[in-house]
């Protein structure tokens, strides 16, 4: 995603207060505050500094002012999976005080766009934006930097130590292919004879029956041919919803596989997709190490992760 | 006043109520702070304290205080481990410079998962706050100047007791 080109640009221009700076909207936040500061209060009241940004919010009829490029590079950010928000900073500087009947107006830009970054509520992107609070349209009241993090929630699993995924049946006809997997190679067979691609694998060919074969690795490039979203029944070992993609590959076969780094109800047909390999039951979820390794401790599957910018 | 004083701690029950009302009373109307339901939804164990009522909770502790007549400059403040239902939450305060009239405060609150929020409020202290920390200069001043005039004058005492002792001697002679 090309977040960096954001850096610099509005995030709200010529924003206008909702209200002007009053004495309910005061009061009530001292009450909620517990904050009995006289200087809030009476005919001289000015309004908590703190408030600053209050004066500023959209509500629940949206923000006035916000600009395309923020709606855009949140939107992008969305697509991508990364669809929740918390804010992590806030730097206030009051320079004047607000009196009740100020006219709120307000410039926001964005400061700057982060690296992608894993942190313990998952990975996501910092958005800092800076604003300009002014009285009346002129005077400067205040200014304020708020951080934001956008980030893909990371799954909590609450399931038990015994609830681990199925494990594959690995027979002399697929072993090639779990081996494959174990190499972090998708594998896909090849007809000896007439060259027909086919998965998942099989003693002979469709097309023209021969039991000769050989095989070529997937790319990794693939798109979603179909898929579903899994309620139930309900199973220990996975977190339903979730989706279940049948994915084609670049090479043309399909494979029945997860659609990772998308929310379940963000899937579509159609959306590019990228193979990687993850693992699942490693019995590590908290850090312990021991145990068994392997292929009995370990299930490393082949899944698909959305594409960034994809679904645009 | 001086650098390194401590303020007394505030304990501040995270209740539902204190984390809607704070939410609303800084309009803030994403589901996260409201709707429990939602937040599990989307990875939160509850509801949790947004940051304009944390922002707003740092800036009350220190005006409670250093009482009426402080005036806050700047307010910048860190999140962490969030404010959820049910917990409480400990401001606790170090004074790190006072120049002019106007202090910085170190903020921390502490809740029971962890580090809420840390932060820095620069503040304008009352008249009256500005005036102790003066009277607490010019009394320490005073004191100096005292502790002098103590020394010398128990130099002098010493030294007309040697005038004496020896003026005694010089008597028994
Ligand atoms: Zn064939």
């Amino acid at each position: 995603m090309r977040l960096k080109a954001y850096e610099g640009r509005p995030a709200a221009v010529g924003g206008v207060g909702k209200d002007p700076v009053n004495e309910p909207m005061i009061r009530h936040w001292c009450e909620a505050m517990g904050d009995t500061d006289p200087a809030y209060e009476g005919p001289d009241a000015v309004a908590p500094p703190t408030m600053l940004q209050a004066w500023t919010m959209g509500g629940l009829s949206g923000h006035t002012g916000r600009s395309a490029a923020y709606d855009e590079l949140l939107g992008l950010l969305d697509t991508a999976g990364y669809t929740s928000v918390v804010a992590t900073d806030c730097e206030q500087e009051y320079l004047r005080p607000l009196r009740p009947g100020d006219e709120i107006t307000f410039d926001s830009v964005i400061e700057s766009v982060s690296e992608r970054k894993t942190t313990k509520l998952g990975t996501g992107y910092f958005v800092t934006t800076r604003t300009d609070v002014r009285v009346g349209g002129g005077e400067p009241a205040g200014t304020h930097r708020f951080r934001i993090l956008k980030y893909a929630p990371a799954r909590r699993r609450p399931k038990s130590p015994r609830a681990r995924r199925p494990r594959p049946v690995v027979n002399r006809d697929n072993a090639g292919f779990w081996e494959g997997v174990g190499r972090r190679r998708l594998l896909i067979q090849r007809c000896g004879d007439c060259g027909t691609l086919r998965f998942p694998w099989l003693p002979g060919c469709g097309a023209c029956g021969s039991p000769e074969w050989d095989t070529v690795e997937a790319s990794g490039e693939g798109s979603v041919y179909s898929y579903v979203v899994m309620h139930h029944p309900r199973f220990e070992a996975f977190d339903p919803p979730y989706a279940v993609g049948l994915i084609e590959l670049a090479e043309g076969v399909r494979i029945v596989s997860n659609v990772v780094g998308v929310p379940y109800d963000k899937v579509r047909i159609g959306l590019p997709v990228r193979l990687e390999f993850a693992r699942f039951d490693n019995d590590g979820d908290d850090g312990d190490e021991g145990g068994e390794d392997g292929q009995d401790g370990e299930l490393v599957l082949p899944v698909f992760r959305v594409q960034e910018g994809g679904g645009n | 006043m001086r650098t390194g004083e401590e303020l007394p701690p505030l304990e501040i029950p995270i209740t539902r109520t204190l984390i809607v009302a704070g939410a609303i009373a800084s309009r803030d109307y994403q589901d996260v702070h409201h709707d429990a339901e939602l937040a599990r939804q989307k990875g939160s164990p509850d509801i949790f304290m947004n940051i304009l009522t944390t922002n707003g909770l740092v800036g009350r502790y220190i005006t409670d205080h250093f009482g009426p007549g402080a005036v806050l400059r700047k307010v910048a403040i860190r999140l962490g481990a969030p404010n959820y239902p049910g917990d409480t939450m400990v401001l606790t305060g170090a004074v790190e410079t006072v120049e002019d009239g106007t202090a910085t405060v170190r903020v921390v609150g502490e809740n029971g998962i962890g580090r809420h929020v840390s932060g820095t409020v620069t503040v304008t202290l009352p008249v009256r706050e500005a005036a102790d920390a003066r009277d607490a200069r010019d009394a320490r001043d005073a004191r100096d100047a005292r502790d002098a005039r103590d020394a010398r004058d128990a130099r002098d005492a010493r030294d007309a007791r040697d005038v004496a002792d020896a003026g005694d001697a010089g008597g028994a002679s």
